[in-house]
């Protein structure tokens, strides 16, 4: 079975598709990978040949960073911002838009859910 | 390539001349500045600026992380004093 960069495997995709399931690969990358293998774009990932996976797991493996390093890298950024007390760092530890959004109303991404504020006590 | 890459950072001139005369010299001192929209060059490492806020200034000592920031996104204009009853103002007091 295809297993690359970790625990990724859906089957029955085409190819393209199938390596956009890699966090950090998305259609323009998994394009450039099929290119640079040699691997028609439109094979099902499930009739991919040993060689082919092959190929294509040192590929990712050497030119890309996907998965946990990836995601360890945001942190990594994003806690940056937040060591040097700069604005951004602040509006992540606030859960607030990072960049100059609105937030007097809209930003439930950010945000999260809406909480209910209730009404000032004299 | 963006248009500013080609453009080149906005340091302000008046305090950049100023922390080149310290470091020539040696010195530290703090320096007031209202050049919020200046980046922080190099140059700026182990100094202390006091960044204008608005009301008054905000002394900052610039690490090596902060380069290529502007010195206004370390000195923030505004106080947010939390929403809601005696709860949220107490949780953000505490912050």
């Amino acid at each position: 079975m295809a297993r690359i960069a970790g625990v990724d495997l859906p089957k029955n995709k085409r190819v393209v598709v199938g390596l956009t399931y890699i966090f950090g690969i998305g259609r323009s990358s998994a394009r450039d990978i099929c290119r640079e293998a040699n691997v028609d774009e439109s094979t099902r990932v499930n009739a991919l040949t040993e060689d082919e996976i092959r190929k294509i797991r040192n590929l990712i493996q050497n030119e890309y960073k996907v998965e946990g390093s990836l995601k360890a890298e945001i942190n990594m950024n994003i806690k940056r911002l937040m060591d040097i007390s700069a604005y951004r760092g602040y509006r992540h530890h606030r859960g607030l838009p990072v960049r100059g959004q609105r937030s007097k109303t809209n930003a439930r991404t950010r945000k999260g859910r809406k909480r209910l504020v209730g009404g000032k006590k004299k | 390539m963006a248009r500013s890459v080609k453009k080149g950072p906005y340091i302000d001139v008046a305090l950049d001349k100023k922390i080149e005369k310290l470091n020539k010299d040696n010195k530290k001192a703090v320096i007031k500045t209202w050049a919020r929209r200046s980046t922080i060059p190099p140059e700026f490492v182990g100094h202390t600026i006091a960044v204008h806020n608005g009301l008054k200034f905000i002394p900052i000592y610039i690490s090596e992380n902060m380069v290529g920031h502007k010195l206004g996104e370390f000195a923030p204009s505004r106080t947010f004093r939390g929403h809601g009853g005696k709860l949220a103002e107490r949780m953000s007091r505490v912050k």
